[in-house]
């Protein structure tokens, strides 16, 4: 059931391919507005360079999570889903996994990229995409129950922001925080440990209450 | 005597109860709050170190106590309202939103109006005053949330999750944004007082605290009676409140 799930929402994400870059292209975009606001100085560029990135990648993967459930709401299947005998969490689980290799595994991979943009050095790159690679998962869980809360709602985009971004802060102090502690030169495995604890964390609670919020919505 | 305390989660009963209650609260709240602002305007010495500017204490702690504490007691309510399906505790939880985020929104304002002749600057950013400013996010948070949904019944029950969502994650953010405090090396000030404070100082502090709580109580008291009235306006009982003219 739970690989039927990823399998499915993948092959839907396939067919429909323009969503996954519009998401990929909106993080290009606002990383690359940046620069252009604040100048072209390298020094400072490079400080808020882990920052800058994080913060797009909050907000990409934020963006992307109207079609977490909303498509398969709209025709009615993911009421066939809620009816069904199988474990709503682990479903959940299914599709907030999905939906990270959909919007969250472009991020990753493009941000080595735009961090030669902003002239990270070599490892402080290899960071970077790591703390991406392991916080990016939690906020499409995090972002599983927002997006169940305001299921159909008016205004839904915006009000899943105000709820979920809030949620997730630890996940950007401590993404943005290991590249910075790199980039002084001091240990950073302990903000990736945490990284790692909030994931964990993530998998087990989040589907939970992502069930829990589907079937307020569906009710 | 034994109390039948279920008697009371029912709207209709409540409704007269919290009646009752609402004069009694507001009466010890406005006395209090006289008293303490008196003992801090009049009574309390000036401070040796930070002058007259200290005296934002009478209504910045209890406002930042309030705040936190508030936002347990709303999750709590929607909690029990989640779990156990109670109309009155979903509506208690709605009741006590506004009224905290009101304290947030007071302790983050007056701290700033004391950062500025204090620290120089109206807003540093420090950990106590990051977490204040996020826990104002979640309140609004939860109260869009629920103004968004017509329906109050899924109203109640998607406001309770996303309460409870919060209060586990209030933890780890409050130590996350501490952590990145510390790592930022922030600016050299501490909101930490002088330990010793003279016992004026702490009466005139613990008496606003009082008055900050039979407020709450009376405040939300009474908003809680209005949401009963709103969702029950089809019902005989308020119907018979109307014809006796008690509305």
């Amino acid at each position: 059931m739970f690989f039927w799930i990823v399998q499915r929402d993948l092959l839907l994400a396939v067919r429909r391919r323009s969503d996954v870059l519009t998401t990929l292209f909106f993080f290009i975009i606002v990383v690359s507005l940046f620069p252009l606001s604040v100048g072209p100085e390298m020094n400072m560029l490079r400080t808020m360079a882990p920052g800058v990135v994080w913060v797009a990648a909050l907000l990409a993967s934020m963006l992307s999570l109207g079609r977490l459930f909303a498509s398969d709401y709209l025709d009615g299947t993911l009421e066939q889903m809620l009816l069904s005998p199988q474990s709503l969490p682990i479903l959940v689980l299914g599709k907030a996994l999905a939906h990270w290799m959909v919007s969250g595994v472009p991020l990753v991979m493009m941000a080595p990229v735009l961090g030669i943009q902003y002239d990270l050095p070599l490892d402080a790159l290899f960071v970077l995409t790591f703390s991406l690679l392991l916080g990016t998962p939690v906020l499409s869980l995090i972002g599983a129950i927002g997006a169940g809360l305001t299921l159909g709602l008016r205004g839904s985009g915006v009000l899943v922001s105000l709820l979920v971004l809030p949620l997730y802060i630890p996940v950007l102090i401590f993404g943005a925080g290991a590249v910075e502690a790199n980039m002084a030169g001091i240990a950073f495995d302990a903000h990736l440990s945490l990284l790692g604890a909030f994931l964990l964390v993530s998998i087990v609670f989040a589907p939970w209450a992502a069930a829990a919020s589907l079937r307020v919505s569906m009710e | 005597m034994a109390i039948n305390w279920y008697k009371y989660a029912s709207p209709a009963s409540f409704y007269t109860l919290a009646g009752k209650m609402v004069p009694f609260f507001a009466i010890i709240a406005i006395g209090l709050l006289i008293a303490g602002l008196y003992i801090g305007f009049f009574v309390a010495p000036s401070d040796f170190q930070q002058g007259e500017a200290y005296r934002i204490i009478f209504i910045h702690v209890p406002a930042a106590w309030m705040s936190m504490f508030l936002y347990v007691v709303m999750a709590f309510w929607a909690g029990i309202g989640l779990a156990f399906n109670t109309r009155l505790s979903s509506m208690m939880a709605t009741a006590i939103a506004p009224t905290g985020a009101l304290f947030t929104f007071l302790a983050l304002w007056t701290g700033s109006l004391w950062g500025k002749p204090m620290w120089g600057t109206w807003w540093v950013w420090d950990a106590r005053l990051t977490s204040e400013l996020i826990l104002l996010f979640l309140y609004i948070g939860f109260m869009s949330l629920q103004a968004a949904i017509d329906d109050p019944r899924r109203a109640d029950k998607a406001g309770a999750i996303i309460a409870l969502v919060g209060v586990i994650n209030i933890p780890i953010i409050y130590f996350s944004v501490q952590w990145w405090n510390t790592l930022h090396q922030g600016a050299s000030v501490s909101v930490t007082q002088a330990p010793t404070m003279a016992a004026t100082m702490l009466t005139g502090m613990m008496v606003m605290v009082f008055a900050s709580w039979m407020y709450s109580i009376a405040v939300i008291l009474k908003r809680v009676r209005v949401i009963i009235l709103e969702r029950e306006s089809h019902t005989t009982w308020v119907a018979e409140l109307r014809e006796k003219g008690a509305l």
